[in-house]
């Protein structure tokens, strides 16, 4: 499989008032041609920062302190401003998450969506609009040709963010990153977004990274999957590892507070106790151990390496060091390593 | 918008109707007479005097009598200036004083509008601090106060424009400076306001991630969605830059609108008292209407009129 994308030890910090804060502190990934990771993890725990990193559509606060985003072996870290604009919105576009904001309203959507081809290709006005409208009624926009001179706000918020996948893929992107493109819709519309991203992946061939605090989201779309915690990377592998082999506590927690289909609707949720730690003074050993049920002397010391699960699931606990005590997992998570044999893995 | 506009156009008619009417009845109460030398006639040549200009009728009268006369555009003629009507007044000294206004208005909106995106894009640097101290000090300054350094130091002292003249361009372009200080500012104040709020939008986003340079991003979408405010106060800027060229007309010797309204007042010259006020009133309906049509044009939500199909 080709790597078109990989992100070595990447750190970013933000200048603040209360002083630098270490939101992003050494992430690694790869994204292969063609598929979709996903990123999942609590809200503030560096998800839309290490995406926008790529881009380097970062706050003016922030600074990449270390690290090299390599695109099919260049480091993008190096490049120019002007260099940067031509992957933009061409080979490298990006969906946000509120649909309800993230349109231009004085523009008409035609224009919208048809404004990446005309910044990035020699085609005419009328070539660009044409391609648009085919482009609007690939996502699901109803009767295309009559709308192409609407505005935003004369459509929902589904629609809405059709439109702005519209403008994400209008130029064939080889990567496409989707920060939260369904938290802020209805549970249907929701459904349906991720259907179109999928239908969408596999008639232009595009590489997704999907981001998400949703777990119940990822097992639709995702090929693999990585879980972040306090700007850092946890635990990784494919969907199947990380639903029903995970390893890293913080991973336990987060399956444990998904819905599944057998709670019921005031089944209470367990969602993880305690908050993440403030990262103007992150911690020396591992970020999650204050909230960590099993945590050891050695996580609040010294941060864990990744250990290899499996040929490509890896986690950051010591937990999986040999000398560790063995612990039994919550009860969820115990049935999932049942599921797990039963599909042929090898759990612990 | 053609029903919109039309309706405007009612109301702005209504308008009107109320103003000329209310500054009709308010003027009556006035103190003085409008004859300077009314003391020195006797009553019968006093009565010949007010019959000749209706005066001698009932207030009730002379107000229809005058609002059919404004229906066909006529304002009445002038007790003082030579008995001319006042329209014919009005149109002498309109073109200066619609020349500098109409000057300023340009002048300070366009460099407010430039001022205040330069400070928004060069958010706290030396260049958002110096655009920030030129608009207050446009703000803050009167334009009399300004009007006055001005002419002193660049047309007194240094000779550089003419003192107290008004031929061409030139003259015209202190009292310019002295009209846009305060449109200016307060252009600039809005705008930089504004399109920090803009810049930092998710949409503003979008445009970069979609690979717009930096100044393609303000061009085609910061500066048009930061202006929709700002054209919301060009109607009452309007205002101030008509009313503070009365004082600046005087300070450059302009024979405008303003001087003569100061004069018709403190010679009860009822009908170019009542000629100017509709006529300013009039001027500044029609500026907030533009303004709404450009607000309409600039802003799609507006234009549309209704909340969208969700
Ligand atoms: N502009 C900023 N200034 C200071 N800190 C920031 C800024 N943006 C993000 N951060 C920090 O980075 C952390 C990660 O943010 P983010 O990537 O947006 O989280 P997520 O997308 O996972 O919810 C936040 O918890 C916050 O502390
Ligand atoms: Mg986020």
């Amino acid at each position: 499989m080709d790597k078109i994308l990989e992100v070595k030890d990447l750190h970013v910090d933000f200048d603040t008032y209360n002083g630098v804060v270490h939101a992003i502190r050494g992430v690694n990934f790869h994204l292969n041609a063609g598929e979709t990771l996903a990123i999942v993890g609590e809200s503030g725990s560096g998800k839309s920062i290490t995406v926008r990193s790529i881009l380097q559509l970062l706050a003016s606060n922030a600074t990449i302190s270390k690290g090299e985003i390599l695109y099919h072996g260049d480091d993008l870290l190096q490049k120019n401003a002007k260099e940067m604009d031509n992957l933009r919105g061409n080979k490298i576009s990006m969906i946000f998450q509120d649909p309800m904001t993230s349109l231009d309203p004085t523009m008409t959507i035609g224009k919208q969506v048809a404004e990446p081809l005309l910044i990035h290709n020699n085609v005419s006005k009328k070539d660009a609009l044409k391609r648009a409208e085919e482009v609007l009624r690939l996502v699901g926009i109803p009767n295309p040709a009559a709308r192409m001179n609407d505005y935003p706000h004369q459509f929902s918020g589904g629609q809405r963010q059709r439109i702005v996948i519209a403008i994400a893929i209008v130029d064939y992107p080889e990567i496409l990153i989707a920060d939260e493109p369904t938290t802020a819709l209805d549970v249907t519309v929701q459904a349906q977004i991720i259907d179109l991203l999928r239908e969408l992946q596999q008639k232009i061939g595009t590489s997704i990274i999907f981001i998400t605090h949703d777990l119940g989201v990822v097992a639709g779309i995702a090929d693999r999957v990585a879980v972040m915690y306090a700007g850092r990377f946890v635990e990784y592998g494919s969907v199947d590892d990380i639903f029903f082999n995970p390893q890293h506590p913080y991973t336990w927690g987060l399956l444990d507070s998904m819905p599944t289909l057998d709670t019921n609707e005031d089944a209470r949720l367990n969602s993880i106790p305690g908050t993440p730690p403030n990262l103007l003074d992150p911690p020396a050993g591992d970020a999650f151990a204050p909230r960590n049920a099993y945590a050891m002397q050695i996580d609040e010391e010294q941060q864990p390496p990744f250990f290899q699960v499996s040929k490509h699931h890896f986690a950051a606990t010591w937990l999986l060091h040999p000398d560790a005590p063995k612990v039994t997992p919550p009860a969820g998570i115990l049935n999932r390593y049942e599921k797990f044999k039963k599909l042929g893995g090898n759990a612990k | 918008m053609t029903k919109y506009i039309l309706k405007r156009i009612f109301y702005l008619f209504l308008t009107l109707f109320i103003i000329a009417s209310l500054t009709f009845f308010l003027m009556k109460l006035l103190p003085g007479t409008p004859f300077s030398n009314q003391n020195r006639m006797s009553p019968d040549q006093l009565k010949i005097v007010k019959a000749q200009y209706g005066l001698d009728q009932s207030v009730f009268v002379q107000y229809v009598r005058y609002m059919g006369g404004l229906l066909q555009g006529n304002l009445g003629t002038s007790f003082q200036f030579n008995n001319e009507p006042v329209t014919a007044l009005i149109g002498q000294r309109l073109a200066p004083s619609m020349q500098i206004g109409a000057q300023a208005m340009v002048v300070g909106t366009v460099f407010g509008i430039l001022l205040g995106a330069v400070a928004a894009i060069r958010k706290n640097t030396w260049a958002d601090t110096l655009a920030t101290f030129v608009s207050i000090l446009g703000l803050s300054i009167p334009s009399f106060v300004l009007a006055v350094l001005l002419q002193f130091y660049l047309a007194y002292k240094w000779r550089i424009f003419p003192v107290a003249l008004w031929d061409n361009f030139q003259s015209s372009i202190l009292p310019t400076i002295a009209l846009a200080a305060l449109p200016l500012g307060t252009v600039a104040r809005f705008m930089r306001t504004e399109m920090v709020d803009v810049m930092s939008s998710d949409y503003i986003e979008l445009a970069k991630a979609k690979g717009n340079s930096s100044w393609k991003v303000v061009t085609k979408h910061a500066l048009r969605n930061s202006l929709i405010p700002v054209v919301t106060i060009i109607g009452p800027m309007a205002v101030s830059v008509m009313t503070g060229s009365m004082v600046v007309e005087n300070i450059f010797s302009i024979p405008g609108i303003g001087e003569q309204f100061v004069k018709s007042i403190t010679t009860n010259d009822y009908p170019t008292i009542m000629g100017l006020t509709i006529f300013y009133s009039f001027l500044l309906i029609i500026v907030y209407l533009i303004v709404d049509i450009l607000y309409g044009l600039i802003d799609p939500r507006i234009r549309l009129g209704n909340g969208g199909k969700e």
